[in-house]
């Protein structure tokens, strides 16, 4: 089976795209979409409404702190955040705010827990940056496998038996395994806004029969989402970490 | 714990008879109608409630063999999963064991040379996969008619896969009589570390002795940081010098030190004469340091120094410089100079081995001995000796050899593929009637050669000669010519 896993797309609607174009390709039996569809990006719109086609399609949606922010009307954001996220209500209609509030903070599918931030309190959108956080995400979930998005990062957690997991950075585009006697934290990155240093769009795909994932690095062109960063007046932050990567 | 017998039957694999193994795993003969060679199983011993690092052995072996290609390692055939039968089925390899060979030690230098270069050449196809090994020991290499193939993964790391075994390890992996002073300190992933194992094994080969014993302690295994073996002379005075140069440049346990390729070692083995002798292992500081040391509280860490894989990446590590001095050292010669200067700008420790080329006739051909008496053979080995001067290097970072040869670009070939060569730098000239019938060096070089190749031209006289030649051919043919006589 393969799987295509997304996250953080942050209403980028070019790094969407090009994300979309490389599964289409590739083909998918299972797509997640992790979260944080919105916040931060100039296109929330597009960005709801190809997701809701792509749950109509059959793929998974679960809410990202951002999603929940905007629809309900939360605080908790950092100040660029709140800024966007003001700015993202104003151009939703109801229809896309009801479909961001209806989301599920967790989904599972044949022993993958998908969450966006973590298993332990999902709601609570605790950040997975180290062994123990990641340790104290598998001992809340039931799922062999968690995946996660929600610090931009990619990484891998391997919790092997009797040890303290170990913290993986995949590599760019080069398959990792799916360890057959751990259980594993899969942070699969961002689509819409990385962090790792590496300005292309990431996503993780999975491939059930040879146990491995790979992070697929898809560059795109971020010099047009920060242009309209730029023209609707949202901070200029936002346009230039899309550009380093951070 | 599962036992199996003769005869029993594991996932279309026929257990055969059961060989010597260690204490993670069983070892089958087995047979399968589906492949036609000689076939191991290898079947992890899991009891409930045994020791976890087995399980995770056995699936970082199989990671990693099933990743991995070539001569030098046995071939992948099939692995059955955790949650039923777990095994690792791959080709049986015929050969003799390193071991038994050991038990024979010491051995002449020829034969330790043969037996290590052999052994070198297998890690450096090994590390070229992005593999450590991290547990070469005589047991670990069966010595095959194919060349030496390296056994047994389980403690091994790949580059681009999570290190299951080794975090929070508190205890030191590998074997004690050969393990590296840096993967005793927790370090694994340097192929430095391997050519550390090496030079315990050759130092073995040669004295008959191991170097460290076979401690059983963590204090005990930590010593090697700290005391040096007996120069393997003072245990074998027929050693010559250039072999003890090798083994205790290996067995350096600071890693600016010891080499870093295994190729390098190869090259060594290889070319005894080319290697510096130097005398002791560097810790040997006199007396007065080795006190002084004993009341200072040394960092261990920065006993074994870099590791050496950013020194690996910068650059080759073995540079092949072809240069025709036929006609002096003409403009050519300098522009593969500036050359070579510019690829060996790269990377600090790299290595430089001028070739140049006397044709002879047929082959085994003797040279002729001009009227003031020396050879021809010598003049141009001082010629290449004053054409590589400018170069600054020294002396244990270039080697200088005349090839003699009936096909230049074939002698030059093999040399690189003898030596492990990571770069070839090869002139270039205009193109001629001869070249253009015959081929030139540098396409023969270029076409066949395993790694990359420089190929320097004059531009300047190049478009002189282009332009020469357009004056006289008609426009529509010349592209077309030009394009054969590609040097």
């Amino acid at each position: 089976m393969r799987i295509a896993i997304l996250s953080d797309i942050h209403s980028n609607r070019e790094a969407l795209d090009a994300v979309l174009e490389v599964v289409g390709e590739r083909g998918w039996d299972e797509l997640v979409l992790l979260g944080d569809l919105v916040g931060y990006g100039p296109d929330p719109v597009y960005a709801v409404e190809t997701a809701a086609d792509l749950v109509d399609r059959g793929a998974f949606c679960v809410m990202g702190n951002h999603d929940e922010a905007i629809a309900f009307n939360k605080g908790g954001l950092t100040e660029n955040a709140r800024i966007a996220a003001s700015w993202t209500r104003e151009r939703l209609t109801s229809a896309h705010v009801d479909f961001l509030a209806r989301l599920p903070v967790s989904l599972t599918s044949e022993g993958r827990q998908y969450v966006h931030a973590s298993a332990e309190r999902p709601g609570k959108w605790l950040y997975i940056r180290d062994v123990d956080s990641a340790e104290r995400c598998l001992s809340s979930s039931a799922a062999r496998f968690v995946f996660c998005g929600h610090t931009h990062i990619p990484a891998i957690y391997y919790a092997l038996p009797g040890r303290r997991p170990i913290c993986f950075q995949p590599l760019a585009n080069v398959a990792a395994p799916l360890s057959a006697v751990g259980r594993l934290v899969v942070n699969v990155g961002a689509v819409g806004q990385p962090r790792d240093g590496n300005p292309a769009a990431c996503l993780a795909l999975v491939d059930t029969q040879r146990h491995e994932v790979s992070m697929i690095r898809v560059p795109y062109d971020y010099e047009e989402t920060a242009r309209k960063i730029a023209d609707f007046g949202l901070p200029a932050w936002l346009g230039t970490r899309l550009k380093i990567g951070r | 714990m599962q036992r199996f017998e003769s005869g029993a039957i594991i996932d279309g694999f026929e257990l055969v008879e059961r060989l010597a193994s260690g204490g993670m795993a069983s070892l089958w003969r087995a047979n399968s109608p589906q492949f036609d060679f000689p076939l191991v199983l290898k079947v992890p011993f899991l009891d409930p409630g045994g020791d976890v690092s087995v399980i995770l052995g056995f699936e970082a072996e199989e990671l990693i063999l099933r990743r991995l290609s070539g001569p030098h390692v046995p071939r992948f055939v099939a692995s059955g999963s955790l949650s039923q039968i777990p095994f690792i089925a791959m080709e049986f390899v015929a050969g003799t064991s390193l071991a038994q060979l050991i038990s024979n030690a010491p051995l002449p230098a020829d034969e330790v040379a043969r037996v290590g270069s052999e052994i070198a050449k297998a890690l450096a196809a090994l590390h070229r996969q992005k593999v450590v090994h991290l547990d070469l020991k005589p047991e670990n290499v069966v010595l095959a008619e194919r060349g030496a193939v390296l056994l047994d993964f389980g403690l091994a790391r790949h580059a681009e896969l999570p290190d299951l075994l080794g975090a929070e390890s508190s205890v030191p992996m590998g074997s004690a009589a050969y393990i590296a002073p840096e993967q005793v300190l927790g370090e694994r992933g340097d192929p430095a570390s391997d050519l550390f194992a090496l030079g315990c094994i050759l130092y073995q080969l040669t004295t008959g002795e191991e170097p460290f014993g076979r401690p059983a302690t963590f204090a005990g295994m930590k010593r090697r940081l700290y005391h040096a073996p007996r120069p393997p002379r003072d245990l074998n005075g027929t050693i010559p010098r250039w072999l003890e140069a090798i083994i205790l440049r290996c067995m350096e346990v600071d890693r600016s030190k010891r080499y870093v390729d295994a190729a390098h070692v190869l090259s060594d083995l290889r070319n005894p004469d080319q290697v510096v002798v130097t005398g002791h292992l560097s810790r040997s500081k006199g007396i007065w340091a080795t006190i002084l040391g004993l009341f200072r509280k040394t960092d261990e860490r920065s006993l074994v120094g870099m590791p050496a894989d950013p020194r690996l990446q910068a650059g080759p590590s073995i540079v092949l410089v072809a240069v025709d001095l036929a006609n002096g050292n003409d403009p050519l010669a300098q522009e593969v100079l500036g050359e070579t200067a510019r690829v060996l700008g790269s990377r600090e420790d790299s290595w430089l081995a001028c070739v140049t080329v006397l044709k002879t006739e047929i082959i085994g051909d003797t040279l002729a001995v001009d009227e003031s008496g020396r050879s021809e053979y010598l003049k141009r080995l001082v010629a290449l000796k004053d054409w590589s001067r400018p170069l600054h290097l020294p002396e244990d970072r270039i080697s200088y050899h005349v090839l003699e040869a009936v096909s230049p670009a074939d002698a030059i070939l093999n040399y690189a593929e003898h030596n492990d060569v990571g770069h070839i730098i090869v002139g270039a000239r205009a193109s001629s009637a001869i070249r253009r019938h015959l081929g030139s060096v540098s396409t023969k070089v270029v076409a066949q050669a395993l790694c990359s190749v420089s190929v320097v031209r004059l531009k300047a006289i190049e478009e002189q000669g282009r332009q020469h030649s357009e004056d006289r051919r008609p426009a529509a043919i010349s592209p077309l010519v030009r394009e054969q006589s590609i040097d």
